[in-house]
């Protein structure tokens, strides 16, 4: 089992959360290309490693939370609300305004 | 002068010594004698040395990679390859799956692919002198609602039409097959209906990962087990070597075949690929009498279950919900799944669950394999097995080693291509492949 530190609730077990996946950035639907849409749909990282990405807290606050874990050890080292940091869709979020802010971070 | 050490020596010589024999013929005849005459079996394996160079290089000694080099030496005549492993044979998931081998698939491309699997499977024990024990004991995917029904009409009107055996069955008949199935009307989950598979049953793995690794030994394949790959070279985008914790090797062919690792692999060589891995954990229970014949899997209960013919009841379900690369089981796990068992077969509600354990699956979006050429030349893949890759063994061994020789892609892998992503012809299989592995 492994408990996430969730910044608005406090260590929780994982099985409250959904794992929604490592961030990846949203080319604009308008100009690209098919295979770049594919690429962003399709392709991760998938590290044997540190890895940041974005679960929801679906049995508890409701939100979206940045999450960095280490996938060989399941080890956290920290959990943030989501919204407008490095690892988020930042282009995305800030196009709509609201970057920075903790129920925003759904892009990812 | 260096002095040779001594187990170096003794590796020698037995490797020699097996060679001028020539392999032990396993048969009843030879148990006899060998029992009567108190005679030793010789090794199945030998140690060869790490040479600089090689025909073609396979990471991986699972089933995947070990079928390749079989088919590799015994249908090409090629046999100056390697098949190289950061750990032992079999330990990856070829060590820790639960079986299953059927080919009731969804689509087209997935179901003749995969009965070709079948027909290998079939005759594997004679072609390998080596009991896989082989038991085609009937599958059955149980449907608890109108859609996942209509999706096993669906399917077995696939089936029939590659001539698969696979048809819907109603609930007496799959009360006759599975008496112990609680099939009445009162069920949190009723039972309205299944697909059911009479080809389909499950293998001993151990059994075909040691047989194929024997084989191809014998034909002069080297497999180098504790050998990691930690680098690959690329040179103007065409493969040449790979680096390991014992040293280079130059090949003109590399073929990743590392499922769970995949990634990391294709890592090494620059190439990204559509997957994510995920844990998959199964289970298995004290033996008891046999009672359960066939391979009985649920959808809707994300549970599958099969009796070994020692008696064990040896449960499934579907990956763990994130991805990851820690072989670890979880209680949730179990809890899950005794939960879901039981909804099933509530006579069972005494037995104990004796071990679990988890292996790694490498998902694609589609529930297909990614089978053929990168972008690197000579770099090739095979993987994307997910949690269905165990009975693609033997085909995909046979595919791949067909294009590594012939350096065409077979008809029978070309639909599995990595192109496929970028160009939007995905082969949608998770509706016969998400829980049922
Ligand atoms: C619990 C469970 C149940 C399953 N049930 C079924 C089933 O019923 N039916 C079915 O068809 N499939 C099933 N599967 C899936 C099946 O086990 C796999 O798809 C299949 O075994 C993959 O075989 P492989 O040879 O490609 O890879 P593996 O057997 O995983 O072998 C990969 C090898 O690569 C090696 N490796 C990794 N990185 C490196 C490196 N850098 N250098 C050298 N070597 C490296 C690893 O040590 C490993 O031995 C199940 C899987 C699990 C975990
Ligand atoms: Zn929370």
């Amino acid at each position: 089992m492994i408990r996430i530190p969730c910044p608005h609730c406090d260590a929780r077990n994982s099985t409250e959360f959904r794992h929604v996946g490592e961030a990846a950035a949203r080319p604009d639907p308008s100009t690209a290309t098919p295979e770049r849409w594919r690429a962003y749909l399709y392709e991760r990282a998938n590290p044997a490693g540190w890895t940041s990405e974005t679960w929801f807290h679906t049995m508890g606050c409701r939100r979206y939370i940045t999450v960095e874990r280490h996938t060989v050890t399941n080890e956290i080292r920290s959990a943030r609300p989501a919204g407008g940091t490095r690892a988020e869709p930042a282009a995305a979020l800030s196009a709509r305004g609201d970057a920075g802010s903790p129920d925003a971070g759904g892009q990812a | 002068m260096t002095q040779t050490p001594l187990s170096v020596v003794g590796r020698r010589a037995r490797s020699l010594r097996s060679a001028r024999r020539g392999p032990a013929r396993y048969s009843a005849f030879d148990l006899l004698r060998r029992g009567a005459l108190g005679r030793d079996w010789p090794r199945s394996f030998t140690q060869p040395e790490l040479k600089g160079s090689y025909d073609a290089v396979v990471i991986g000694a699972g089933v995947h990679g070990l079928a390749t080099a079989y088919y590799l030496a015994a249908n090409h005549g090629m046999t100056n390859v390697a098949v190289l492993d950061k750990a032992y044979i079999g330990g990856g998931g070829s060590g820790r799956n639960t079986a299953i081998v059927r080919s009731n698939y969804l689509t087209p491309e997935g179901v003749r692919f995969y009965d070709r699997s079948v027909k290998l499977y079939e005759n594997l024990a004679v072609d390998l002198n080596f009991n896989v024990m082989f038991s085609q004991r009937g599958h059955l995917t149980l449907a608890h609602n109108d859609s996942s029904l209509r999706t096993m009409r669906w399917r077995a009107e696939v089936n029939k039409l590659q001539g698969i055996d696979s048809e819907v069955i109603g609930p007496e008949h799959i009360s006759r097959l599975v008496p112990y199935l609680d099939v009445s009307a009162e069920a949190r989950y009723p039972v309205l209906g299944a697909l059911y598979h009479p080809p389909g049953g499950t293998i001993r793995h151990d059994a075909v990962n040691w047989g194929y690794a024997r084989a191809a030994d014998h034909l002069g394949v080297h497999i180098h087990q504790y050998t990691e790959v930690t680098a690959i070279h690329v040179e103007a985008d065409r493969v040449t070597g790979v680096s390991t914790n014992r040293g280079d090797i130059a090949a003109p062919v590399v073929v990743n075949c590392t499922a769970g690792w995949a990634s990391t692999v294709c890592d090494l060589a620059g190439v990204r690929l559509p997957l994510i891995t995920h844990p998959l954990q199964a289970a298995v229970t004290e033996p008891v009498k046999v009672f359960l014949e066939a391979v009985v899997v649920s959808g809707s209960l994300h549970v599958y279950v099969s009796q070994t013919d020692r008696g064990e009841l040896v449960f499934g379900a579907s990956v763990d919900p994130y991805p990851s690369y820690s072989m670890r089981g979880s209680l949730e796990f179990t809890e899950e799944l005794a939960g879901h068992v039981l909804e099933l077969m509530p006579s069972i509600a005494k037995l104990r669950v004796l071990r679990q354990w988890a292996g790694l699956c490498d998902m694609t979006p589609d529930y297909s394999p990614i089978m053929g050429v990168t972008p690197v030349d000579g770099f090739l893949v095979d993987v994307g097995w997910g949690t269905y890759g165990y009975k693609a063994g033997p085909v995909a061994g046979e595919a791949m080693a067909e294009l590594v020789a012939t350096g065409k892609t077979p008809e029978i892998i070309s639909a599995f291509d990595l192109a496929r992503f970028a160009e939007g012809r995905l082969v949608g299989e998770k509706g016969a492949a998400a829980v049922g592995h």
